[in-house]
């Protein structure tokens, strides 16, 4: 059992929480996940960690509520405790030898790629962080970047906060004003990583997709998360989760990853239409 | 009293029709009255050949006496004095290649049915007796790790807490037992056994932290500097094998061991359960192991028409004669002499069919067996929504990766003498499937066994 020890809402589903687990912690690097259980009937979900304290024995993750398992995480409150948390899985992000790099985080990939972006900046890499969002409500930790790397950019597809445009179009113009990246990380939607590759691709630059694929065991058991890469089959859990986008086969790792899109969907719908969120125990 | 009787008592079983559509236990277990019969079936050989087909030499005739004389408490006693998991042991080993298939009475008619027999005297006994009066192990204080808690970890662990160390089992999923509740269905081995099973090393004393993958939350010298003097690693199977043929990612495409997780760990055939799986309506499983026939069975209960595509013969099925019977009852499709030679799917990049071809066998290869050889031109299609892969699995490298001094072997698994299971790292042990690559049950159980008791000599002599 893993005590909530702080709670913060960032937006209308974006939640960040921090809690007990201090095996993970004494471990954990940037770029790694963890897989929790939130009770005895919830899905192993893997989620990347956010930040963690090896001295308190906490881990912070951030996420947004969008599935069960999920939505039923971000109802417990500091002081309740989630049933189950592994980690840390899956391999670091590879800072050595990096010198200027910039970090593109789409949506709620953007609560994944803020460790990356921060880990970088305080192991002496120069980190610029292209931050894209829907609108300005869903904006999160635009205070947290500012304060953790060199250069913030702001985008909203609409314009209501920051610049107005995508993720790809800053990137673009940041490549074409001369800035020499030595790599550029990526975490977000598949098809927006799959983008930004399409932007470096022409200027040969190492371009590293942090993925999210469906996993149970998370430890290199089962198999499910496993995606294409240079016409091998990696596994995300122990190969990844980042990988080289120039080689990822995007579209087979969008149709893996909406597998089970219906089966959420209706398992959502039914604990919030029959219990408003809160699953009932007998 | 001897029974000259030259089959074996049937098992009372679930209707075929029935069973294919829940996922309660098949076999239902011999009553008293059928167990002694059966019993009285062993000849009480001197030699006692079935004891030397056994991975952990039950002492069997012993305590098929005990059964046959209604001694049923002392049967278990003579049972577990070398088996601590009687229960599993009784409905998964193979038999038929190990006790039963040196039983002198197979010669001539059926074996005495020695798991039948093993399987009634541990339910005997966990009906009758329990384990409410298991104390704890007194302690002598040495502190042992063992990774991994299925058969091959319970096994060394239930040897290491009778032998008085204070054992603590590491386990990386949620919820103990390895294999055993992940990968074998509740119809062939229900997870309260396996619980209770547990449940009575816990008593023992045997600490259980689950959530903790080693290699990743905590690496084996990390277990040394916390004072631990003996590590075991039975960290079962690794990421499971593909065919490396067209189509294996397309959506739709499992391992047999994210399937049966989903299923026997993540309880998906159950509704209070969030796990998602979808209902199938065409299944196809490649592979004949026990792995696949599990598939096989869990997919038909799950709905769907399921085909088992094999490339070689009925006779080189790896997988225990009791579960071919009972998938072939059940209404699965065999599928034999065939060969996955790619999977196709539609525009959505989900499976919708796979292509196979025929084979026919040719001289025995490097494993004895008889190559299957593909028939040119041969290729048909079957329909299927979804394939599920059970070719067995490699070597999971977490350990291996973060273990100075740990050497693998040629199969790529972890380096372990067979008698002792000691790795090329002192104080470093090994067994079960890290080691032998997909195995079973027993042979996990058997490493467990000699591992602990060659950590015992390697303790004593520090």
């Amino acid at each position: 059992m893993h005590k909530i020890v702080l709670k913060k809402q960032l937006s209308h589903d974006m939640f960040w929480l921090e809690f007990e687990a201090p095996y993970v912690a004494a471990k954990a690097k940037p770029g790694q996940f963890i897989i929790f259980r939130v009770d005895e009937y919830g899905e192993r979900v893997p989620l990347t960690m956010a930040g963690s304290d090896k001295e308190k024995g906490t881990v912070t993750i951030i996420f947004q509520a969008v599935g069960r398992s999920t939505e039923l995480l971000s109802q417990l409150n500091e002081g309740d405790y989630i049933m189950d948390v592994t980690g840390p899985l899956g391999k670091a992000t590879e800072i050595e030898g990096l010198k200027k790099v910039c970090v593109v985080g789409g949506g709620t990939g953007n609560a994944l790629a803020y460790p990356v972006a921060k880990g970088l900046h305080d192991a002496g890499v120069e980190v610029d962080m292209v931050a894209g969002f829907k609108n300005k409500d869903i904006v999160v930790l635009a205070e947290e970047f500012e304060a953790a790397v060199d250069n913030f950019y702001l985008m909203t597809d609409d314009g209501s906060a920051g610049e107005k445009g995508f993720t790809t179009a800053k990137l673009q113009e940041l490549i074409e004003a001369g800035n020499a990246y030595d790599e550029v990380i990526t975490v977000g939607p598949p098809i927006m990583m799959k983008f930004v590759n399409a932007v470096t691709a022409p200027h040969n630059i190492k371009t590293v997709a942090s993925l999210t694929a469906i996993m149970i065991d998370g430890t290199g058991m089962c198999g499910g998360c496993r995606v294409s890469v240079g016409g091998e089959t990696k596994y995300a859990c122990v190969d990844g989760p980042e990988f080289d986008a120039a080689l990822v086969d995007w579209d087979v790792l969008i149709a893996r990853n909406a597998y089970y899109a219906e089966e959420e969907k209706e398992s959502r719908d039914h604990v919030c239409r029959i219990t408003g969120g809160v699953r009932h125990y007998e | 009293m001897n029974n000259n009787v030259m089959i074996k008592t049937p098992m009372p079983s679930q209707d075929p029709n029935v069973r294919n559509k829940n996922f309660d236990e098949v076999a239902l277990g011999y009553t008293e009255e059928m167990a002694v019969g059966e019993a009285q079936r062993c000849l009480n050989c001197k030699n006692k050949p079935c004891v030397n087909g056994c991975p952990v030499n039950v002492r069997i005739p012993e305590f098929i006496e005990k059964v046959a004389a209604r001694e049923f408490a002392e049967a278990y006693e003579i049972l577990t004095s070398t088996n601590s998991l009687p229960a599993i042991c009784g409905r998964v080993c193979p038999q038929e290649t190990q006790c039963e298939g040196k039983c002198i009475r197979g010669i001539k008619g059926e074996p005495v049915g020695v798991g039948r027999l093993e399987r009634f005297v541990a339910d005997w006994h966990k009906a009758n007796i329990g384990n409410g009066e298991v104390k704890e192990v007194e302690s002598n204080g040495i502190k042992v790790a063992v990774i991994g808690s299925g058969p091959a970890g319970l096994t060394c662990a239930g040897d290491l807490i009778n032998l008085g160390y204070d054992v603590t089992v590491f386990e990386s999923l949620h919820k103990e037992g390895g294999v055993l509740v992940y990968g074998i269905p509740e119809f062939r081995l229900p997870k309260a056994i396996v619980g209770y099973e547990i449940e009575t090393l816990a008593k023992k004393g045997v600490k259980f932290v689950s959530n903790v993958v080693v290699g990743k939350s905590i690496y084996i010298d990390d277990l040394f500097d916390e004072g631990y003097k003996a590590v075991f690693i039975g960290t079962g199977a690794g990421l499971p094998m593909f065919m490396n043929i067209e189509g294996e990612n397309l959506v739709g495409v499992y391992s047999a061991n994210e399937y049966l997780t989903r299923i026997n760990l993540m309880k998906a055939y159950k509704d209070e359960y969030d796990t998602p799986i979808k209902h199938n309506k065409n299944v196809v499983v490649v592979g004949a192991g026990n792995v696949a026939m599990d598939a096989a069975r869990c997919a038909k209960r799950m709905g769907a028409d399921v085909h088992v595509v094999y490339r070689r013969s009925r006779a080189e099925m790896p997988a225990r004669a009791e579960e071919i019977e009972h998938a072939e009852e059940e209404g699965i499709q065999f599928h034999l002499l065939n060969n996955p030679v790619r999977i196709l799917g539609d525009e959505k990049n989900h499976v919708n069919r796979i292509e196979c071809i025929k084979m026919e066998l040719g001289e025995p290869d490097a494993s004895g067996r008889r190559r299957p050889i593909p028939i040119e031109g041969s290729e048909y299609e079957i329909e299927a929504d979804a394939v599920i892969m059970a070719l067995g699995t490699k070597l999971n490298t977490l350990i291996r990766d973060t273990t100075e001094g740990v050497d693998l072997n040629e199969r790529g698994g972890l380096k372990a003498d067979d008698e002792t299971g000691a790795t090329t790292r002192e104080g470093v042990f090994a067994g079960g499937d890290a080691v032998t690559g997909a195995a079973t049950v027993i042979k996990a159980m058997g490493a467990g066994k000699k591992a602990a008791a060659a950590m015992h000599e390697y303790l004593q002599n520090k």
